[in-house]
C-alpha cells in the first residue's frame, strides 16, 4: 500500500496533474500524485468553468481554437457527468463595431468550429436572459463544465488503475544524484509526517507555482501571474453562455453552472508573493458587475453568492503587460534537453479545456523516458461516472421515479450515482438543502475519493456552494467527518476553518442578502452554536 | 385605524414594549413579516447580567418562567458560555462540570443535534459521555421526506410521544447521573420539559440544536398570545413600506396590505432588527434604514464594513440608526419626537444598553417610560 517507489512522481493535483497521472496509470505506470492542498485549489477551481468551443481564440490564436474544439468533443464523450452542453452565444451590443461578427465566424470555421449567425431576436428565444438590445448573435458549441467533479474523476480513476495519491503533503525538496533527480521528499501539512519517495521520472504541473517547484530543483522557467477575478451568482440566470462578440476584454463572459451562473474575469498581473492569496478587490467587483449586466441585464437585480480569482500559469513569451494576448499554448519541458536535469519534466500553459491534451503530451514524454511504448486511450475511455450522456438517463434507469434530490446526485456523480441507490432509510437525509446533497453521497465522496476536510466535501460535493453558504450543512457534514475520520477536535477546527473560507469569498460583495445571510451565519456560529 | 402606540417588528423587543404598553392601558398594533431573532434564540438572555422584575414577571405572566443562576450555559456545540437568565428549560451551570457521567440522546437520522461535539466537549471537562439515538416507529414519517428530519418537526411529533422518550430513557439509563436531550421538547405544551425531568430518575440537560431553535419558536408564540390577550392588534406578514412625517413627527405610517389608508397613532416603536430581518438594508454604496430613513451610523469606504476573520469582530454588525439619549429616532441630523427605535436595529450605537436579547429589553423599556411620561395626543 505505502509504496516508496514509483515509475513516475507527478507534482501537483489540478486537473493536469490529475489527468496525467490518469494518463500515465491507464498505461501501466506505477503513479504517486503529490498535492500540498486538495484537488483543483489552484487555477483549475478558479475559474469560469467554461467548455470553450475555441471560438472565443479563434481570431487571435487560432492554434489553441483548434486544439480547445477537438477537447470540447473528446470531453463531451469521456466527461460527460462533469459537462453541461448548453451551447454559447457571442453577442454584438449597440456599442460594439457589427464588422467584426464575420471576421470572428470566418476564423472560427477556420478552426473547424460549428460558429452559425443567428438572427437577434432567435438569441432572445434560445436565452430570454440575453440583452434585448443586442444588434447580431453567432451560436457556437460552449458549455460548461465542472472543474472539481472532473479532477476528481480523473483522480479516482487513476486510482482505480492502481495510482497512490497524497494530498496535503508538500514537496519539500528534491532528491538527486548528480544530474539526475531521483526522487522528492515530502511533508504532510496535516500530520506533519516526512516521507521520501522515488522515480525515475518526476512532472511537475504546479500551474503557476510550477516556476517556484523548478527553482527548487535549480531550474528556471519565465512565468508570470495574471490574476482573474470572477463573481457567482446565486440564480442560473442564463441557459446558454453568453460571449461578446469583439477582441477578448474583461468581464465578457458569463457561464450557466448547475445552479449558479459565473461573470469574469479580470485580468492582472500580481506579484508571485500574492499567488497564495488572491483577493478580489472592490473595483473589479464593480468592474464584473458593470460588464456582466450588459451581457444579461437581469444580474443587476440577481443576488451575488460569491467573488473569486484564480491566478493564469502563463508562460512567458512577450512583454505583454496584461497577459491577455499571449497564447495559452501548452509548454512541456523536457529539463534533461532543456537544462541537462535527467527525470524531470514540467508540464504548463495551457488551460482547463486543454488538460487531457496536456495530460496526453506529458504522459508520452514520460513514456518516451522510461521506454514505454503503450499508446494514449484517454481520448475514447470515459471517466468513472461518465459511462452515459445524459444525467436524467442515469437517474431514470437507477431509480424509477427519481426526485429532483436523487436528479441532482445523477448529475454530479454520473453512474456513480448508482452506488448510493441502495442506501438505508437515514441515508437520504438532505445534508445540504441548497444542492439536495444526501447523507449516502456525502458518505461515498468520503469512502472514495480522498476527503480530509469540509472543503475538500466542497469541492466534491457542492456542500456548501449553494445560497445559503454553508450556514447550515456545514455542521451536519462535520457531524459526518467527525465520525468517519474519529476526531471531533479537529473537525471543530475544519469547521472554523471551512466557515472562513465561505467568508473569504461573501465579504468582497457583503451587501444586501449577501450580508443578510452572512449576518445570520456569523451570529449563529459565535452566538447560538458556541463555535 | 388609529392606535395609541404602532411597533413595527414583532420579535423581542417588539413584543416587550406593545406587551408593557398595551398593559398600561394603550391602544396599540404590532406589525411583523412573521420572522425574527427569536427563531434562533438560545434560551439565554444574552447581555442580561441581572434578573429585572419587571422582565422576570412580564414573562411570567405569557406563561413563560425564567431563572436566574449566573454561571455557564451549554451550546451546541459542547462549548460553555456564560449567562445568567434563562428559560426554565435552559440549564445554567456554576462551572463547566455539571455531571460525571453523561447520557447523551438523540434519535436516529437527526443530524441536527451534535452528539459528538457535545460528548467531545463535555468529555474536555472531565465527563465521561454515552450516546445512543432512540429509533421510534412514530419518526418514519418524518423520515419519508429527507429534509423532514429538523427539530421543529421532531418537536410537533415529541409534543405526542414524549413519554414514550421518556420510558426509552429509563431503560436505557445505567448509572448515568445526567442525561442530555436536543432540545425539542415542549413547542406547544410547555409543562413538557418540567415532566420529562420528573419521569427520568437523572439530572435532566436539554442541549441546542440546529436552528430554527424550538424554545425560542416557543416564547415567541407565549409572548404574541400574551399581547393578544391583553387586546393588541398582531398584523402578521405585513411589511412596514414608508411612513408620512411632518413637523418632526411621524402622523402615519403605510404597509404592505393597507398602503392607501396607513395607521396612525401618537407614537411608533421601530423595532425591526437589523439586515437579516430588513430592518437595515445595505447596497454595495450605503446603509439605509428604509422605513423613515433615519440616520444610519456606518463608515463611507465599502471595505472597512468587514473584519477578514469570519471570527472577528465585524464592524457592519455595530452600525445602527442614530438616537438620542431617550432613543428618538434621528433623521437629518433631528429627531423624531414620537419615533423610537428600539432593538438590534441600534447595532452597537449605544453599548450602555448591552447587546442582543439585553439590548431588546432594556431599550424597549426605555421607549415604554418615555411614551407613557408623555402627553398624549
Amino acid at each position: 500500500m505505502d509504496a516508496q517507489e514509483f515509475d513516475v512522481i507527478i507534482i501537483g493535483g489540478g486537473i493536469t496533474g490529475a489527468g496525467t497521472q490518469r494518463d500515465c496509470a491507464m498505461r501501466g505506470l506505477r503513479t504517486l500524485l503529490i498535492e500540498r492542498s486538495d484537488i483543483a485549489t489552484g487555477a483549475t477551481g478558479r475559474n469560469h468553468g467554461l467548455l470553450h468551443s475555441g471560438a472565443r481564440y479563434a481570431v487571435n490564436d487560432p492554434e489553441s481554437a483548434e486544439e480547445c474544439i477537438k477537447e470540447n468533443r473528446i470531453l463531451r464523450r469521456i466527461a460527460a457527468h462533469c459537462i453541461d452542453e448548453t451551447d454559447g452565444l457571442f453577442i454584438t451590443l449597440p456599442e460594439d463595431d457589427l464588422g467584426y461578427q464575420q471576421t470572428f465566424v470566418d476564423a472560427c470555421r477556420k478552426a473547424g468550429i460549428d460558429a452559425e449567425i443567428i438572427d437577434p431576436e432567435l438569441a432572445c428565444r434560445l436565452d430570454p436572459s440575453v440583452n434585448p438590445q443586442l444588434t447580431g448573435a453567432v451560436k457556437v458549441p460552449d458549455g460548461s463544465v465542472d472543474p472539481f467533479r472532473l479532477c476528481a474523476a480523473n483522480m479516482l480513476d487513476a486510482k482505480l488503475h492502481g495510482g497512490q495519491v497524497r494530498l496535503h503533503t508538500e514537496v519539500t525538496g528534491f532528491l538527486r544524484e548528480g544530474d539526475t533527480l531521483q526522487g522528492v521528499r515530502t511533508r504532510n501539512r496535516q500530520t506533519g509526517e516526512t516521507a521520501d519517495y522515488y522515480a525515475p521520472v518526476i512532472v511537475n504541473a504546479c500551474g503557476i507555482w510550477g516556476q517556484p517547484v523548478a527553482r527548487m530543483a535549480g531550474v528556471d522557467i519565465g512565468m508570470y501571474p495574471a490574476k482573474g477575478a470572477l463573481l457567482v451568482f446565486a440564480h442560473r440566470v442564463n441557459s446558454l453562455v453568453i460571449n461578446r462578440c469583439r477582441k477578448p476584454s474583461n468581464a465578457d463572459i458569463l457561464v450557466p453552472g448547475d445552479t449558479v451562473c459565473i461573470i469574469g474575469t479580470t485580468s492582472t498581473r500580481i506579484p508571485f508573493e500574492e499567488c497564495d492569496n488572491v483577493a478580489v478587490t472592490p473595483d473589479e467587483v464593480n468592474l464584473l458587475i458593470t460588464e456582466g449586466a450588459k451581457l444579461a441585464p437581469a444580474l443587476s437585480s440577481t443576488r451575488i453568492l460569491r467573488a473569486y480569482a484564480g491566478v493564469r500559469p502563463l508562460v512567458s513569451v512577450d512583454n505583454d503587460p496584461t497577459g491577455r494576448n499571449i497564447s495559452r499554448g501548452i509548454v512541456c519541458l523536457d529539463h534533461e534537453t532543456r537544462d541537462g536535469l535527467k527525470g524531470f519534466i514540467t508540464i504548463t500553459g495551457g488551460k482547463l479545456m486543454t488538460y487531457r491534451l496536456m495530460a496526453e503530451i506529458a504522459t508520452d514524454a514520460v513514456c518516451r523516458k522510461l521506454g514505454v511504448e503503450k499508446a494514449c486511450e484517454t481520448a475514447f475511455r470515459p471517466l468513472p461516472g461518465s459511462e452515459e450522456r445524459s444525467y436524467e438517463a442515469v437517474a431514470q434507469k437507477i431509480w424509477e421515479s427519481p426526485s429532483t434530490a436523487q436528479k441532482a446526485a445523477a448529475a454530479r456523480m454520473g453512474t456513480s450515482a448508482a452506488r448510493i441507490s441502495k442506501n438505508d432509510r437515514f441515508d437520504k437525509a438532505l445534508i445540504c438543502e441548497c444542492e439536495e446533497v444526501s447523507v449516502g453521497e456525502i458518505n461515498d465522496a468520503i469512502d472514495r475519493l480522498e476527503v480530509s476536510t469540509l472543503t475538500d466535501l466542497r469541492r466534491r460535493t457542492r456542500i456548501g456552494m449553494g445560497t445559503c453558504q454553508g450556514e447550515f450543512c456545514a455542521c451536519r457534514a462535520a457531524g459526518l467527518l467527525a465520525k468517519a475520520h474519529g476526531c471531533v477536535e479537529k473537525e471543530r477546527s475544519d469547521l472554523a476553518d471551512f466557515l472562513q473560507e465561505r467568508w473569504k469569498g461573501n465579504f468582497p460583495i457583503g451587501w444586501g442578502d449577501t450580508l443578510r445571510e452572512a449576518e445570520y451565519t456569523q451570529w449563529v456560529y459565535k452566538h447560538v452554536l458556541g463555535l | 385605524m388609529r392606535f395609541d402606540t404602532v411597533i413595527i417588528g414583532g420579535g423581542l423587543a417588539g413584543l416587550v414594549s406593545s406587551i408593557s404598553l398595551q398593559q398600561a392601558g394603550q391602544r396599540t398594533a404590532i406589525i411583523s413579516t412573521g420572522q425574527n431573532a427569536l427563531h434562533f434564540f438560545s434560551g439565554s438572555f444574552e447581555s442580561m447580567e441581572e434578573a429585572p422584575r419587571r422582565t422576570v414577571e412580564l414573562f411570567a405572566e405569557a406563561g413563560i418562567r425564567l431563572h436566574y443562576s449566573p454561571g455557564v450555559r451549554l451550546t451546541p456545540l459542547g462549548t460553555f458560555r456564560d449567562a445568567a437568565l434563562s428559560l426554565e428549560d435552559i440549564s445554567l451551570f456554576p462551572t463547566p462540570q455539571f455531571g460525571r457521567k453523561i447520557l447523551l440522546v438523540s434519535f436516529m437520522g437527526y443530524l441536527d443535534f451534535f452528539t459528538s461535539f457535545l460528548a467531545e466537549g463535555l468529555e474536555k471537562q472531565g465527563m465521561s459521555c454515552r450516546i445512543r439515538s432512540l429509533d421510534l416507529p412514530e419518526m418514519e414519517q418524518l423520515e419519508q421526506s429527507p429534509s423532514e428530519m429538523r427539530s421543529v418537526q421532531i418537536a410537533r411529533t415529541m409534543d405526542r410521544i414524549w413519554e414514550k422518550v421518556v420510558q426509552e430513557i429509563r431503560v436505557l439509563l445505567r448509572d448515568e447521573d445526567t442525561v442530555v436531550l436536543p432540545q425539542v421538547f415542549g413547542l406547544q405544551d410547555t409543562s413538557v420539559p418540567g415532566r420529562i425531568r420528573q419521569g427520568i430518575p437523572a439530572r435532566v440537560v436539554f442541549a441546542g440544536t440546529m436552528p430554527p431553535s424550538v424554545p425560542g419558536i416557543r416564547t415567541q408564540m407565549l409572548l404574541k398570545r400574551r399581547y393578544e390577550v391583553l387586546g393588541g392588534t398582531y398584523l402578521m406578514g405585513d411589511e412596514a413600506t414608508g411612513a408620512d412625517v411632518r413637523d418632526g413627527r411621524v402622523r402615519s405610517i403605510a404597509t404592505k396590505n393597507l398602503d392607501t389608508h396607513g395607521l396612525e397613532a401618537g407614537h411608533f416603536i421601530l423595532a425591526s432588527g437589523s439586515y437579516f430581518s430588513k430592518g437595515l438594508r445595505s447596497n454595495p454604496f450605503r446603509i439605509n434604514e428604509p422605513v423613515f430613513g433615519l440616520d444610519v451610523d456606518y463608515a463611507e469606504d465599502r471595505n472597512r464594513w468587514y473584519h477578514p476573520d469570519f471570527s472577528g469582530e465585524q464592524p457592519y454588525m455595530g452600525y445602527g440608526v442614530r438616537t438620542d439619549a431617550v432613543l428618538h429616532g434621528i433623521r437629518d441630523g433631528q429627531p423624531i419626537r414620537n419615533l423610537y427605535a428600539i432593538g438590534s436595529i441600534l447595532g452597537r450605537t449605544r453599548p450602555e444598553l448591552g447587546s442582543a436579547a439585553g439590548l431588546a429589553i432594556r431599550s424597549a423599556f426605555v421607549a415604554v417610560d418615555e411614551i407613557l411620561k408623555s402627553d398624549p395626543e
